[in-house]
């Protein structure tokens, strides 16, 4: 049918939501993660800037913080302070959600 | 009067776009369609006019559907959102709900698809946005109340606002009763009746439930719908400062029923000044939870995650949950011993009745 070929056309990809953990050091590299490679670098550096700022600010705010998590509505951040760095665990999730 | 919505089609593809004029140019109502084949003009159009409609595809180039959809979410609250797309996929049809839209379809291959997607879309421009009950809109609770009671109905109301739910019993066209977060009777009512909007649903009547009001219930919504529009809840003869303070003893007394410790409220104003219930450090962490909200928000729309419902910490002392509401940011702290899995529904429950 001419209108199934008229929406078959190909399109820019787009991108999933991270899943997996990774090991931030105190100056905020990431030592070890088991994100898919497909996700891009850039992110995950945001992603892992993000968290260390949140417990650098919450020791500012004198309210040091162990570990928190973030309820989005498809994606938890799950993140556990580990001697100045973080452990993050990153869980979609969508399909728990169907 | 000209009652003709706007509807906007944003797809990368100008062939499509013509193509969904054509069909939308068939709904009954004859809304005005307008097409953008990208975001930002997308984005253009919807701030220079109202629209009621904006159908979406999900895969273009620069800015993606969801980018769109997340943005539109937060600047205009009212508008409606159809994803319109090809993408098969569960994870993509789940993150677009999360982002509110009304309706997620898959670009229809069949006749018989496309007039089932024109009548939901027909539904969609009809419906109306006022405020109300989910079930009968635009009729207020009050409305409600008295043609059940004119009609000498007997049934229970059950009303759910939030986490918080309520129940008002009427036996033959009489109110007799009502119950809603610790409180019973009169005051219960009254509690209920200042709700502006909720979910609400009818059960089976009671015939052997307790009386314990006895006014008509004209007298009551009388007497409600005067103090409302008096002072909100007042008591009258009472001062601003007595209302504070009453509010005050109110409030750290349902902190102390829920075992919690301390809360701060931050209202969503840039410059607004914290409050602090149980704790002497307001300010130091209202700073953080500042912070944290935009940071967390930042995050999300980045990560293209959907809105935040809330964030769960703990440190050596304390679990705390922070939330957001409509007005302002709450941080609720509770003592380590508190268990995980609760404490979030309890502070909504506590911060929803603080509120009402």
């Amino acid at each position: 049918m001419g209108l199934l070929n008229l929406f078959s056309k190909a399109r820019p990809v787009l991108q999933r939501l991270p899943s997996g953990s990774l090991t931030v050091d105190r100056e905020g590299h990431i030592v070890t993660t088991t994100v898919s490679s497909s996700y891009p670098e850039e992110s995950l550096h945001e992603i892992a800037d993000e968290i260390l700022r949140l417990f650098q600010e919450a020791r500012n705010a004198h309210l040091p913080l162990t570990e928190f998590r973030i309820h989005f509505a498809s994606l938890h951040i799950t993140a556990r302070e580990a001697r100045g760095g973080a452990i993050i665990f990153l869980s979609p999730a969508a399909s728990a959600q169907t | 009067m000209d009652t003709r919505y706007k509807i906007l089609i944003l797809d990368d593809d100008p062939v499509i776009l013509e193509l969904y004029k054509e069909w939308l140019s068939q709904l009954p109502s004859k809304p005005e369609i307008h097409t953008s084949t990208n975001g930002a003009r997308a984005m253009a159009l919807l701030e220079s006019e109202p629209f009621r409609v904006l159908i979406c595809d999900l895969k273009m180039p620069k800015m993606d559907g969801l980018q769109v959809l997340s943005i539109v979410r937060r600047r205009f609250p009212e508008l409606r959102t159809v994803v319109m797309t090809g993408v098969e996929d569960e994870e993509f049809r789940s993150r677009a709900y999360a982002l509110g839209v009304d309706l997620f379809w898959l670009k229809p291959d069949t006749h018989q698809n496309m007039q089932m997607f024109l009548e939901c879309l027909e539904s969609l421009l009809g419906r109306d946005a006022a405020s109300g009950f989910r079930g009968i809109q635009s009729k207020s609770l009050m409305d409600i109340l008295q043609m059940e009671c004119l009609s000498q109905s007997s049934t229970v109301f059950r009303i759910t606002r939030g986490s918080t739910v309520g129940k008002i019993w009427i036996l033959n066209g009489d109110l007799i009763d009502a119950e809603t977060d610790g409180a019973r009777g009169e005051a219960a009512f009254r509690r209920i009746l200042e709700w502006k909007s909720g979910t609400f649903e009818t059960l089976p009547s009671e015939a052997d439930r307790e009386r314990t009001i006895t006014k008509s219930v004209n007298a009551l919504l009388l007497e409600t719908a005067q103090a409302i529009d008096e002072t909100g809840m007042g008591i009258p003869g009472e001062s601003a400062e007595e209302a504070d303070h009453r509010k005050t003893v109110w409030r750290l007394a349902a902190l102390t029923r829920e075992g919690g410790e301390w809360v701060v409220t931050l209202p969503n104003e840039p410059q607004s000044t914290p409050e602090g219930w149980g704790t002497q450090s307001a300010g130091e962490f209202a700073a953080w939870m500042r912070y944290a909200t935009e940071a967390v928000k930042n995050l999300g729309e980045k990560l293209e995650a959907g809105p935040w419902s809330h964030m769960q910490a703990q440190n050596l002392d304390r679990k705390l949950v922070m939330l957001p509401t409509k007005n302002k940011t709450c941080l609720v702290a509770w003592p380590i011993s508190a268990e995980a899995a609760v404490i979030f529904e309890k502070s909504k429950k506590l911060v929803t009745s603080w509120d009402s």
